[in-house]
């Protein structure tokens, strides 16, 4: 955080137009590498590596805690979900998650933690604090996306052998509907109102619009680019941008991240990344959105107010999911 | 627990409304934060809702199958079924959130029985839905019983090109590859490998001689060549024999000298022969292709890609083995049905026909694509796995061999190369009552 104080007050003696061109604030990107078993983290600044962390078999799904001191990650192949110390850059504890963990959500007070496994059909609900299990919720075949909604009440986990989006009561950890949606539901995501819940469909290829409420689903919205064939187009992960005026969803092998207008659910524009994009996040301060590309093993930076690709990062091998400490 | 058996067989027992994709499922009469082996005692006592059972009938015979070469190959008698088994699990992982269960019947007739018969007591009774693992004249033979008319019979076992062609029946899906398909996949390959020049050593089986035929298609269609063919009739057999393996030392050499020039060895030999043999033993420093070797498939004991470690898992916890290729064809028929009775608004065999040819359907299995069924001669469309022994080496359809409606289209028999000729696009009316 020092460095980047200095970075503004170096910057303040240059003319304001610069100030204006970047207006980044440094943060801590965390990039999960499913094959090379660790964790890249990436100044937001330089986008320089500022430490690639050893973590144990198989990291995937990486979600850090509200308060912003750590972060989990999914470790599949070692059954845990290991606690890395946000500042320290180090893995500082496991938590025994059941079998197979993959995606993770933190509630909004940071108490609870809810655990997709895999191989299991069962969302593991958890307090992070002191691993203990609170209770394991039996869904449908391979459980993965997995996302509370923002007042914390209801968390949304999708099984992709089932095909289905199942809403679970965080009060009573009881599931209060399950809604059908295309085939593999890889993830889900509250639109920041609370109001919709958007789920990707990676081998149907489409995005299901779901009422928080009434859990009908509102839309379905697919996806065409010239020159593609259809079965490449393949939505996994998604993120919307900090004003909810955006969805930004990668497209895996079509190796597109597409951009939808949540109020009119058209597809807006498809910004180039690179090979099999997979998780995404957004900047705390919402100017850039960052893409894990599993096949070139990199993770490509997009400047949100242009949709413009900037940059590419080298990190570890078949990226997986981002996480980002502000 | 990977499926929860248990506690979908409990959420049965309660039943839950039945509905349309899209519409949410109250949460009553689901199983609930339990752990499977006390879902009952947690379950509300809900008021009894409709359910839809939807019965499927695994239809098999005995047939006398080699031995493998290999003592690694274990000698199996429940291939295919076991797979099924799974599916029915997944199935209902699934419909017990939506009140619709599906139900496996098995028919299995010894080697000298009457598969005929069987399953004219089948189609007496309610579930008309069939995987077949039968070989082509058993499967044409139930196929064509007056009573299987309004039936819908998924193809599990037959690689049979015929069966696709002149003798496609209507009332049958095919939800494993042709040798057409098979050999296309291989083909644009060793195309890509830019290895051009096959060297056909086949065996003496009738499979043998359609697989070899199909090789030569897809020479010409993609633009490689067959410049050599020759048939291997030695017994092999080395197996527990002390200098068996001194025979095949001098054996495989004699029959594979003074080749035309060629790239590779296109082994082709369906029933376990002597295509183990040929790897390491041929008088060129060949790469091995076909049967074994590197090989086409829909499954193998090594595929971990797109999510498949965790049906490999699943099915190790239910079969306590490996899950073979039939096995893998014996689960995706069983999705396939599932997938139909979740999401098709009628659970009749025709209205279950009718949704699983229609552009609604479709199937996942672990491909990282979705699988669909070809309209022209109801072979399921689908990537095909191109296999080393013990690694994935590829998937086919390779990049760069264009077709402009799906990519899986390039292998196999595509819409206009099609013989198949549906007698009538509607099926016909039972001619029995029951």
């Amino acid at each position: 955080m020092k460095m980047k104080r200095l970075n503004v007050a170096a910057l303040a003696v240059v003319p304001v137009l610069m100030l204006a061109a970047s207006p980044v604030n440094a943060a801590k990107i965390f990039v999960s590498n499913e094959r090379d078993n660790t964790v890249t983290v990436v100044d937001s600044d330089s986008l320089k590596v500022l430490k690639t962390i050893e973590t144990g078999r198989r990291p995937r799904g990486i979600v850090i805690s509200p308060d912003n001191k750590e972060v989990f990650v999914c470790l599949g192949d070692d059954n845990v979900v290991g606690v890395i110390d946000a500042d320290k850059l180090e893995v500082v504890r496991e938590l025994d998650s059941g079998p197979d963990p993959e995606l993770m959500d933190v509630s909004p007070d940071g108490k609870t933690i809810y655990i997709a496994n895999e191989d299991d059909s069962m969302v593991t609900v958890m307090k992070p604090d002191s691993g203990e299990r609170i209770v394991e919720v039996p869904v449908g075949v391979e459980p993965e996306g997995m996302r509370v909604s923002p007042d914390g009440t209801v968390t949304v986990a999708t099984s992709e052998s089932s095909s289905m989006a199942h809403f679970i009561d965080t009060a009573t950890n009881e599931l209060i509907a399950n809604v059908l949606v295309d085939t593999r539901p890889r993830h889900a995501e509250w639109q920041p109102d609370g109001q919709r819940v958007w789920v990707s469909s990676e081998v149907g290829g489409t995005v299901s619009v779901i009422d928080g409420s009434t859990h009908e689903i509102v839309k379905v919205i697919g996806f065409e680019i010239p020159g593609v064939s259809p079965e490449q187009i393949q939505p996994v992960g998604m993120r919307f941008s900090k004003d909810g005026k955006k969805l930004f969803v990668a497209l895996g092998p079509a190796n597109r991240v597409a951009v939808i207008n949540p109020d009119t659910f058209e597809v807006e524009n498809y910004v180039l990344v690179g090979q099999r994009p997979w998780h995404l996040e957004v900047h705390p301060d919402g100017s850039k959105l960052y893409v894990a590309n599993g096949l070139t093993n990199d993770m490509t930076v997009v400047d949100i107010a242009t949709l413009k690709p900037e940059k590419s990062v080298p990190v570890g091998r078949l990226p997986w999911g981002i996480a980002i400490q502000p | 627990m990977r499926h929860g058996g248990l506690s979908s067989i409990a959420a049965f027992a309660l039943s839950i409304a039945w509905v349309v994709p899209g519409q949410a499922v109250d949460a009553e009469g689901t199983v609930k934060n339990v752990r499977p082996e006390n879902a009952t005692s947690a379950l509300k006592p809900a008021t009894p809702k409709p359910k839809t059972t939807v019965g499927i009938v695994y239809l098999g015979k005995q047939y006398k199958e080699p031995i493998p070469l290999s003592l690694m190959e274990p000698v199996l008698t429940d291939k295919g079924v076991q797979g099924a088994r799974l599916g029915i699990l997944d199935n209902n992982a699934t419909g017990r959130f939506l009140g619709v269960e599906t139900v496996l019947h098995e028919h299995i007739v010894p080697e000298d029985g009457d598969v005929v018969a069987e399953a004219k007591k089948i189609f007496a009774g309610d579930p008309q839905l069939v995987v077949a693992d039968l070989e082509p004249h058993d499967l044409l033979a139930v196929a064509d019983l007056p009573e299987a008319q309004n039936a819908l019979i998924l193809n599990a076992r037959s690689a049979d090109d015929r069966l696709r062609q002149g003798d496609c029946r209507y009332n049958v899906i095919h939800v494993v590859p042709n040798w057409a398909m098979r050999a296309d996949a291989l083909a644009q390959y060793l195309i890509w490998k830019k290895w051009p020049r096959w060297f056909i050593v086949k065996g003496t089986a009738p499979d043998d001689e359609d697989y070899a035929n199909a090789v030569k298609r897809a020479a010409k269609r993609f633009g490689g060549e067959v410049v050599e063919e020759r048939t291997y009739k030695f017994e092999a057999g080395a197996r527990r024999v002390e200098t068996g393996h001194q025979q095949i030392q001098t054996q495989i050499p004699l029959a594979t000298q003074n080749a035309a020039a060629h790239d590779v060895i296109f082994v082709i030999d369906t029933s376990e022969a002597f295509g183990e043999y040929v790897p390491f033993r041929t008088a060129d420093p060949d790469p091995v292709v076909g049967t074994h070797g590197l090989t086409s498939s829909i499954w193998h004991r090594a595929f971990e890609q797109w999510g498949g470690m965790s049906l490999q898992t699943g099915f190790q916890k239910l079969a306590g083995r490996e899950m073979t290729e039939r096995d893998y064809a014996g689960w995706l028929a069983v999705r396939a049905f599932g997938e139909a009775a979740t999401r098709s608004p009628k659970h009749d065999a025709a209205g279950l026909r009718d949704y699983m040819l229609s552009n609604k359907f479709q199937v996942a299995g672990f491909k990282g694509q979705k699988m669909t069924v070809r309209p022209w001669d109801h072979q399921l469309r689908q990537p095909i796995l191109i296999m080393a022994p013990r690694a994935l080496v590829s998937l086919s359809p390779q990049e760069g061999f264009l077709h402009q409606h799906y990519p899986a289209d390039t292998l196999g028999f595509d819409a206009p190369e099609t013989a198949c000729r549906f007698p009538n696009a509607q099926p016909q009316k039972a001619t029995v009552s029951r």
